[in-house]
């Protein structure tokens, strides 16, 4: 028995339906927005000489290849800290952990990790890393400090990977006659794997654009050598952004740009390979 | 799961030392959450006693003559926060039902990753683009003194916490199963109604979890406000403090860190802000847990 | 002095190819404490070491020597628009103090006074401190109005002085900009009102000029006592000058 809605509902439902597609547009539109403004206002410096030359002229002329550079290490570096750990927990979170309050607390510190604001990872490294442990400011202090800050969303992307996993292919498997370790080393892992990277290259993708936590931990501001060792310290693109646009005077606002359309570039990038191992890894899957 | 390997055959040395190593590995989390409570305990608790505690509740926080009033700092944090969710909660609730339950399936498939984009803009460049634009724009609509005010922090950062908000009431609004739909439409709702009468009550633990992770990331956020907020330690005063210059507990952080002689009073009271801040940050991950625990218990009771 | 030390660092490497320089930015107050901590072999920095950070620095066994390499004045900078074009000492004192908050009350246009300022980290932040709103006096315990902006570094003072009408902003000689609009300073209302510049600060004619430092440990290697060496030469005070600092007369 279906009423007919009277037309007072239905006028409220068109007037609610734009209200909430207006809400969808402000929120989208200025992305868009932000987008093209940066890529049309950086553009004109992106060259080959930018990408791979060093700053000269006191920063306000040359490339920002080091700054590159430094975030690629410093990326790599986090990603040694947090991926092997993380996918680790993962796996105990999903496969061998009881249904008990430690377990719990596991859960409830990791909520809590994710929360914890940037410059307080940053404070924690620089009171941890930098000076008690005395590795001072450095690639490897900052890289250590950014992987605890990544560790929460590597876990529980990993989690939820692994858990996707069908039942039934560990029942298989041990009935096959393997132990624990192996079911999981032969079939869910290798299942869970495309899910995994894509929540590795999320939580780098993070680590990639912070600039509090290395703040002091590693960053420095002109450096006229590559990092020859994990303990110098880097340039690194969030933190070269954020000095150049308010910290030089006579800085070209191209160069802000241009530097800007890099770092955005750079996340993005990851944040695409990441949706397309996705999208392709659900399309094939086998389940 | 356990109850599946129990006929298995015995395990081998090297199963044994990578199962303790994945297990201790589950561990880290509290490890870190300690380790950093501990530090963060251990730099900064020292401050109380350096500093008279009528200082820490004065009216000025200017470290080089030793005047460390906290309290600038915590109101405009605060400011800038009511702000941010004030802009991010409808703006991401919004879009969350919309894109969850209006929009068709084609249009989610580029809108998601679209909202998904803005998560992933890192802090600096959000606070690049708010010097550039936002800053001149907001002095010039408003006619204010300054464009570097609490307001331009709130929009940005409310902005930015969108993604957080939109994806996980979007998911949650996902779980609800398409019978609640379908039994209010049976009986004579329009779309409309359901979606308020039915699917988003339903959703709503997700919800509140959403906009209280939304707040945690604008609380925790630096570099934006730093850029943006103007930096004044002002005690905020009256509505129109909004318009006005402030200086949040991060943005102190992370400009004087660099200055201050390890162990020196400066040093430990910025500590001590850390404290702060990861304190409000374990308390809004408390209540979100604890208001989604206790709705959720409440629906069980409910359905049982 | 960043903007100093990266020129000066960038042409010695230039002439001396086996040395390398980083230069990190963040203030006098940076400096000096990476100099007392041992992180750094030079510190630039645009204030005086203060007595208790000389004490902190010899018990971490670092015995710091004094270096004047340039000098520099402190303009005070208006909004172009802004038809105030004198003021003295005092009226800027008051002015950031909080004491004057509007500029119709220095001969300008009705409208609200916005203070900037560099960080307190800075040196040029406490320069300005102890010279203008203190006037020198160093029983007076005045502070800057806390509605004063502080503002990450000198680019973010000099692009809101260049927008915003309302604005008032102070900084070393060689960060301003033909942006904005310097105003002509008196020591007190009976003195002229002088504009600053290389040849006032020279003549002590500009009130509010500063020596900037070099600061390093006494048992500094060879290498960097060659480029302190270096940098006081005429060499590297062309670059000073080219900078928009005031070189240091011979002999100084």
């Amino acid at each position: 028995m279906n009423q007919k809605p009277t037309s007072k509902r239905i006028t409220q439902q068109k007037i609610g339906y734009s209200a909430l597609s207006l809400l969808a547009l402000i929120t989208v539109a200025p992305i868009i927005a932000l987008g093209i403004y940066i890529l049309v206002q950086g553009l004109s410096v992106i060259s080959l000489e930018f990408l791979t030359g060093f700053p000269s002229d006191g920063m306000k002329a040359g490339g920002i290849f080091p700054a590159i550079l430094g975030t690629i290490y410093l990326t790599l570096g986090t990603a040694l800290f947090s991926v092997p750990p993380g996918v680790a927990a993962a796996i105990y979170l999903s496969e061998y952990a009881p249904d008990n309050r430690l377990t719990q607390l596991i859960r409830v510190s990791m909520i809590n990790l994710a929360g914890i604001p940037s410059v307080v990872f940053g404070l924690f490294g620089l009171g941890l890393f930098v000076i008690f442990l005395n590795i001072g400011s450095s690639i490897l202090a900052a890289s250590l400090t950014l992987s605890i800050m990544t560790l929460p969303v590597i876990i529980t992307a990993s989690e939820e990977a692994l858990r996707s996993v069908p039942t039934e292919f560990r029942v298989v498997s041990v009935s096959l006659g393997t132990t624990k370790w192996e079911t999981i080393r032969r079939i869910v892992l290798p299942q869970g794997i495309p899910g995994i990277i894509t929540g590795v290259i999320l939580g780098l993708e993070r680590a990639a654009g912070e600039t509090a936590p290395i703040l002091f931990t590693g960053a420095a501001f002109f450096l006229p050598m590559l990092p020859s060792s994990p303990l110098d310290e880097t340039m690194a693109l969030p933190y070269h952004l954020f000095v150049i646009s308010t910290q030089v005077p006579g800085m070209s606002i191209d160069i802000q740009y241009g530097t800007a359309l890099v770092l955005l570039t750079f996340v993005l990038g990851m944040n695409i390979i990441a949706t397309v191992i996705r999208s392709r890894a659900r399309a094939r899957r086998q389940w | 799961m356990d109850t599946l390997f129990t006929h298995v055959r015995k395990k081998s040395k090297t199963e044994f030392i990578i199962t303790r190593i994945i297990q201790f590995s589950g561990y880290l989390s509290i490890l870190y959450v300690s380790l950093i409570s501990l530090f963060l305990i251990k730099e900064g608790f020292p401050a109380i006693y350096s500093v008279p505690f009528d200082s820490v509740f004065g009216k000025y926080w200017y470290p080089i003559e030793s005047y460390f009033s906290i309290w600038p700092l915590i109101l405009g944090s605060i400011t800038v926060m009511i702000g941010a969710t004030i802009v991010a909660v409808p703006l991401g609730i919004g879009t969350g039902i919309y894109i969850s339950e209006i929009t068709p399936q084609w249009a989610k498939e580029f809108l998601k990753p679209l909202v998904e984009i803005l998560a992933g803009v890192p802090s600096v460049v959000l606070g690049f683009i708010g010097i550039q634009v936002i800053v001149p724009f907001i002095r010039e609509s408003f006619n204010l003194p300054t464009g570097l005010t609490a307001f331009t922090g709130s929009i940005l950062l409310g902005w930015a916490a969108i993604p957080t908000i939109v994806s996980i009431t979007e998911d949650s609004l996902n779980t609800v199963p398409g019978s609640y739909r379908q039994a209010s439409l049976a009986l004579g709702a329009t779309p409309w109604q359901t979606i308020w009468g039915a699917t988003l009550p339903a959703a709503r633990s997700g919800v509140i979890t959403a906009v209280m992770l939304g707040i945690g990331r604008v609380i925790g956020e630096t570099m934006t406000v730093m850029m943006v907020t103007g930096n004044a330690p002002v005690v905020p005063q009256g509505f129109q403090a909004i318009f006005a210059p402030v200086r949040t507990m991060t943005a102190t952080i992370a400009s004087e860190m660099g200055e201050v002689a390890t162990g020196s009073v400066h040093y430990q009271m910025l500590f001590l802000i850390g404290i702060i801040l990861f304190l409000f940050s374990l308390i809004i991950n408390i209540v979100a847990y604890l208001v989604s625990f206790r709705i959720v218990k409440r629906s069980e009771r409910l359905l049982s | 002095m960043v903007n100093l030390a990266l020129a000066w660092a960038e042409q010695y490497q230039m002439l001396n190819s086996d040395v390398n320089i980083s230069v990190s930015g963040g203030g006098s107050g940076t400096g000096i404490t990476s100099l007392i901590n041992g992180t750094t072999d030079l510190a630039n920095a645009s204030r005086e070491l203060k007595p208790i950070e000389y004490e902190e620095a010899v018990k971490n066994g670092v015995l710091p020597q004094e270096i004047v390499v340039a000098r520099d004045a402190i303009a005070v900078i208006v909004n172009p628009s802004n038809p105030v074009g004198e003021l003295t000492l005092l009226q800027i004192s008051s002015i950031y103090k909080g004491e004057i908050n509007n500029w119709k009350e220095v001969g300008g246009d009705d409208l609200q006074i916005v203070r900037l300022s560099r960080e307190t980290n800075s040196g040029t932040h406490v320069y300005f401190l102890e010279t203008v709103i203190r006037l020198g006096d160093f029983e007076d315990k005045s502070i800057f109005s806390p509605t004063t902006l502080l503002l990450p570094s000198s680019e973010g003072i000099i692009s809101e002085v260049r927008d915003n009408p309302h604005a008032i902003g102070y900084d070393g000689l060689g960060y301003i900009t033909d942006e904005v609009k310097m105003v002509a300073v008196a020591k007190d209302p009976k003195s002229p009102y002088i504009i600053p510049s290389v040849n006032t600060v020279n003549n002590n004619q500009y009130p509010i000029s500063r020596d900037l430092y070099i600061y390093t440990n006494k048992n500094s290697e060879v290498y960097i006592n060659k480029y302190i060496s270096w940098i006081l030469s005429s060499e590297a005070q062309d670059i000073v000058l080219e900078l928009g600092f005031v070189p240091i007369i011979a002999g100084d």
